[in-house]
């Protein structure tokens, strides 16, 4: 069994009421943390080696080391719940579970930042999250860890939580600022960054709910001991979103030590594919991220192990890598077409471009055409070029990475099935009834780019 | 008139209070979700006056959020709202079925409503819980791994509610 650090505690009997996240040792962190230099937390969570768990995986300690400190001026802490990424529902379970966990670490951080009135900005859809997170926060205020003077120390804290309305570019920091502001989710040219100005100007740090829960157990255990855990780069544990065509869908915490291999098929975690189907392809960590068939997914292009870690899932590159992104594992069985789920992926881009930027807001809406006349069997193979011809243009040319982040399913979709693509050019009538199955597996991968 | 009641006023002026002084535009968002409710689902013009006006900001600055939102409805809609994720994981699991399904069962398409006013049908993007797909929101609420079966409960359910 791997060693549990955020959810271990989430499926204890009342564990949502404070008297029993108490009784569980909760709160422990943040009695550590004010008895301690907010510089001195900010250098263990950089020893810790807690990356970004919102996509990124940027380096957190370091970010918050870039956060400004002019005289005067208020310091923001602003927690990412929008959670939009498709096939990403981890912040969404860590909240409804344990959301004391989540309270904790926003307190923890909110000291170590110097925020006085820290936001948890929300996907809208989650609305009965709110209730349960409100009710958290009053329950820490009645027990003195939040509002005047916490713990008789000087430091004061109020969290809001804040709901969004429906936006997936809202998650991108600056958008989320923007929206925060009562504004469009319009995301801002950088710099400058938010840690110089974001919320209402002030220098402002914007995380994600999994990374701030993740300082509780840094505090709890120690840097050095959290560092541990894991393996290279990868420290810590990682909640990873399983969904797609296997038997047990849900959200598991990983040691990101174990291999991809283990996680899709033992029976701790994913159970193996759905009514007993074979692999064809996973998009490991969100639908942004390069999607890879089985073979480059149990395995790298070098023949070695991939394991669900950073480095591992990255290994190789685009040619033959993907990403560990928010951790959304989408499995696809030997039955899904992939023009067809790479549609929807590209219609979502379409509906979720802000529309600021030309070549996202036109190529989305061109890409999902297009992909549309290929499934639905009226494309011609010059239609596969012209795709691979938008999405490089999308990508690196646009104000956030909103851009890339719909370039790349469409380019690694054509780099490794581009000759189903073909098949549907080819086939304009069969492919409406049937699928390309798994034919194409008997030849070894060809690099398209 | 449209006008929030006093109740509301009191949930308002509580929002308001979350931000520092002159940052009262940051209510927005919440306020028209609160309109939204209390207004009957949707968002007339003279609820994002209202809305406007209590902010101190002007109509065109609510108009401009309210027409970025998806959650947001800027027509009148059914008495349920029944949104159906169509995204990929979703995909995978079913849900292209299930919005046939609804489409013939209730008799309309994506985008409209019954005859009654009771239900309109909508398509939306991964709602974040691809786990437990097919899955669609109503109102507040989500309803997780439907069927054909499932669908047909929630659907008697809300007449027998009324
Ligand atoms: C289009 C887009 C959507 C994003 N959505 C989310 C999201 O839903 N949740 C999240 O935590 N980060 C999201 N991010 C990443 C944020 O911009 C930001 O990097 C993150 O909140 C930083 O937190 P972390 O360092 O703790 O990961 C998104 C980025 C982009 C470009
Ligand atoms: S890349 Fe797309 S989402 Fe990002 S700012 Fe430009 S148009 Fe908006
Ligand atoms: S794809 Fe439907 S909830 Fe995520």
């Amino acid at each position: 069994m791997a060693r549990k650090l955020l959810l271990e505690k989430a499926h204890v009997e009342g564990i949502r009421q404070f008297d029993v996240y108490r009784r569980e040792g909760g709160y422990a962190a943040v009695e550590k943390a004010l008895k301690m230099e907010p510089v001195a937390i900010v250098e263990e969570v950089k020893k810790s080696g807690l990356r970004g768990r919102g996509g990124a995986g940027f380096a957190t300690g370091l970010k918050w080391s870039f956060l400004a400190k002019p005289e005067g001026v208020p310091r923001y802490l602003v927690c990412n719940a929008d959670e939009s990424e498709p096939g990403t529902f981890k912040d969404r379970y860590l909240m409804e579970f344990i959301p004391h966990l989540l309270i904790e670490g926003l307190i923890v951080s909110s000291f170590a930042l110097g925020s006085n009135r820290t936001y948890i900005y929300i996907r809208g859809e989650y609305a009965w999250i709110v209730g349960i997170l409100e009710q958290a926060i009053a329950e820490a205020k009645q027990n003195g860890f939040l509002g005047k003077n916490i713990l008789g120390t000087e430091f004061d804290l109020e969290i809001y939580v804040q709901r969004g309305a429906g936006a997936y570019i809202c998650g991108e920091e600056t958008a989320l600022i923007e929206s925060l502001e009562g504004k469009r989710g319009n995301p801002r040219i950088k710099p400058p960054f938010p840690a110089i100005k974001g919320l209402w100007d002030c220098p402002t740090v914007v995380n994600n709910v999994e990374t701030l829960a993740a300082v509780v157990p840094i505090m709890n255990l120690g840097a050095e001991e959290y560092a541990k855990i894991g393996v290279g780069r990868s420290t810590g544990t990682k909640l990873i979103s399983a969904c797609g065509n296997i038997n047990k869908p849900g959200v598991y915490e990983i040691d990101m030590t174990i291999s991809v291999e283990e996680f899709i098929y033992s029976d701790e975690y994913c159970g193996g594919i759905a009514n007993g189907k074979r692999l064809k392809a996973c998009i490991p960590g969100g639908s942004s991220v390069p999607i890879l068939p089985a073979n480059l997914l149990l395995k790298t292009a070098k023949g070695e192990t991939r394991y669900m870690n950073y480095e591992s899932l990255s290994e190789g590159g685009f040619a033959s890598g993907s990403m560990m992104g928010s951790g959304g594992f989408i499995v696809l069985d030997e039955d899904q077409c992939i023009v067809r789920h790479t549609l929807t992926l590209a219609r979502f881009y379409r509906h979720e471009s802000c529309g600021q930027c030309s070549p996202c807001r036109e190529g989305t809406g061109w890409m999902e055409k297009i992909l549309h006349k290929i499934e639905s069997g009226k494309g011609v193979s010059s239609d596969i070029d012209l795709l691979w011809d938008i999405q490089s243009k999308i990508e690196g040319n646009t104000i956030c990475p909103l851009g890339d982040a719909a370039a790349w399913p469409v380019a690694a979709a054509i780099r490794h099935f581009r000759d189903e693509f073909e098949w549907h050019v080819n086939h304009p009538s069969l492919c409406l009834t049937q699928n390309y199955g798994l034919a194409h597996y008997a030849d070894e991968l060809s690099v398209v780019a | 008139m449209v006008k929030f009641s006093e109740h509301t006023m009191k949930e308002v002026e509580a929002i308001i209070a979350r931000y520092p002084q002159g940052k009262q535009k940051s209510a927005l968002i919440p306020l028209l979700h609160l309109a939204q409710e209390e207004f009957g689902g949707w968002l007339s013009a003279e609820a994002m006056d209202h809305v406007a006006s209590i902010l101190s900001i002007e109509s065109i600055e609510v108009y401009e959020v309210a027409t970025f939102y998806s959650m947001f409805n800027l027509q009148p809609v059914g008495k349920h709202v029944l949104e159906v994720c169509q995204t990929g994981p979703c995909m995978l699991r079913g849900s292209d079925d299930i919005i046939a399904y609804i489409k013939s069962k209730l008799g309309i398409g994506v985008g409209e409503t019954t005859a009654d006013g009771m239900f309109t049908l909508k398509t939306v993007e991964c709602l974040g819980a691809c786990g437990y797909a097919p899955m669609m929101q109503m109102g507040m609420h989500y309803k997780e791994h439907l069927t054909p079966e499932r669908v047909d409960q929630i659907i008697a359910d809300c007449y027998n509610h009324k």
